[in-house]
């Protein structure tokens, strides 16, 4: 079914009888040409690029729990593509461009909101950086404004601008950056991919990879073994484990972050601001809510909740940022995996195992990555050969030296 | 997360930092660029029992094996990383 204002106008008037199931549940096929491995939102948009740009349809994604239950629905929504990189800004470009046109694409209400988003500075010198960041994204044609303080102010009037150690001296923002509804974007993508012929399968654990001579040839999942031609993974935080399973070694570890959300109060944040003093970023959801969080635990961690001391970290730099929000309650935290890389930047690429396709290492800022990740992946899995705007993330720049390293922190994880 | 320091005693995770796995034996300075690669960037990242390095820096200063579950973060044991 076509949703349209028609669609929602016929039911209301037929009792809302007509509405069909937004997608399949099938029994899974004996061979598939290409197994995309993960239902969060990496897996659906490639699934659905795959089935859309290159008339792959004879496509499963395997999902070990349901649709979207991973980080595409644990993350704090944010779009946005205020990069320095040459290798980074362009993907994050297109993939800016694909969240203007997404609903159409897809046409699903994902609540595209371009409310803006505002990084603070606090220091001259951080301002200067800004700038130049700021530079390099106009040239690299993304939109982006240098703030002074006094615009800063005018835009956030609650923002506490004159604390006497982290004064903020302007921000760098870009307009088209903003919050998208992160759950919709997964059903949308599953809802597109489904309509194209593409089997959703749920509650399918893949229990391991076949490959024989160096080819892939399917994967064992605990509803049996699914042959095929091409294997693509976007397990973000379980990327170590299922690639073990084919024997690879990987430049990632896996880390959590946590997110919270406020009780609901009237506007009083309209983008998305992130303080440069410390690690705090909140935008405001339709609801009401305060959407915020901060750095990553720092340590290794597979179990999707978090510890206190960041908890406490956040609520700080939120304090310390919008002192109004010291009278909120906070309603829910937790905790999503990242598949943190050695460079901070994301790997879509072939992997030594012909057939096999990898697409990780999304550290905390995949959601944002979500369409352009689908789109590069599906081209990579389809044409064997990675595109343009993801020829930076290659698997083996680890090893050549051409990392891709936004913060230049080094190889350590919990830095990036 | 309690870090039982074995010179301090039971102490609060935010007192220590961390640079994540204990790292392999380093690599001789001639070692071929592969075996530096893997010194440097791959990592293991089990779901389970992992073996990591970490420093009691708002303490004792010293730095610490700890044996931790990533999935319970249950810790079966500390160690100074220096005997």
């Amino acid at each position: 079914m076509k949703y349209s204002v028609f669609s929602i106008l016929r039911n209301a008037l037929t009792g809302n009888r007509a509405w069909t199931p937004v997608w399949r549940f099938p029994t899974p096929r004996a061979a598939y040409d290409t197994v995309i491995v993960g239902g969060g939102g990496h897996g659906l948009a490639t699934a659905h690029y795959l089935a859309k740009l290159h008339g792959i349809t004879d496509v499963a994604v395997v999902e070990k729990g349901y649709l979207g239950s991973g980080n595409v629905g644990r993350n704090t929504t944010i779009i946005r593509s205020n990069y320095l990189l040459p290798g980074n800004t362009h993907f994050y470009e297109h993939s800016m461009k694909l969240w203007e046109g997404l609903e159409q694409d897809i046409n699903y209400n994902a609540m595209v909101s371009q409310r803006g988003v505002l990084n603070l500075a606090h220091s001259d010198g951080q301002r200067d950086a800004y700038a130049r960041r700021g530079n390099a994204m106009r040239i690299a044609g993304v939109d982006a404004e240098l703030l002074d303080a006094a615009q800063v102010k005018a835009m956030l009037p609650l923002l506490n601008t004159d604390n006497p150690r982290f004064p903020v001296k302007g921000g760098l923002l870009q307009r088209r950056g903003g919050t998208v509804r992160h759950d919709a974007v997964a059903w949308g993508y599953a809802r597109a991919a489904d309509q194209r012929g593409v089997d959703l399968l749920q509650n399918t654990e893949v229990t391991g990879i076949r490959v024989e001579g160096g080819r892939v040839r399917g994967v064992e999942t605990t509803r049996g073994f699914i042959a095929a031609k091409r294997v693509g993974l976007a397990v973000a935080g379980n990327t170590s484990r299922v690639a073990a399973m084919a024997g690879l070694r990987l430049p990632i570890e896996s880390h959590l972050l946590q997110a919270f959300v406020s009780e609901a109060v009237k506007p009083m944040i309209d983008c998305v601001v992130t303080y440069g003093a410390g690690h705090f970023y909140v935008s405001q959801s339709d609801k009401g809510g305060l959407v915020f969080g901060g750095d990553i635990d720092g340590y290794n961690s597979y179990a999707q909740r978090g510890g206190l001391p960041v908890v406490e970290d956040v609520m700080e730099g939120g304090v310390q940022l919008f002192p109004a929000m010291s009278r909120l309650r906070y309603l829910r935290q937790w905790g999503g995996i990242m598949d943190m890389s050695m460079d901070g930047s994301p790997i879509i690429d072939r992997t030594p195992i012909e057939g096999l396709f990898l697409n990780c290492g999304w550290c905390y800022g995949g959601f944002k990555a979500t369409p352009a990740s689908g789109w590069c992946f599906a081209h990579t899995i389809a044409t064997g050969e990675p595109h343009a705007l993801n020829a930076a993330f290659r698997l083996d720049r680890f090893a050549s030296g051409a990392v891709l390293d936004e913060k230049g922190v080094g190889a350590q994880p919990n830095l990036h | 997360m309690l870090i039982p320091c074995p010179f301090c005693g039971p102490r609060g995770s935010a007192e220590f930092s961390t640079v994540g796995s204990k790292p392999p034996p380093r690599p001789v300075p001639d070692a071929p660029p592969e075996a530096w690669h893997d010194y440097v960037n791959i990592r293991d990242n089990p779901a389970g029992v992992h073996e990591e390095l970490w420093q009691h820096v708002h303490g004792c200063r010293q730095w610490l094996v700890v044996t931790r579950d990533t999935r319970s973060h249950a810790i079966a044991a500390v160690k100074a990383a220096r005997p």
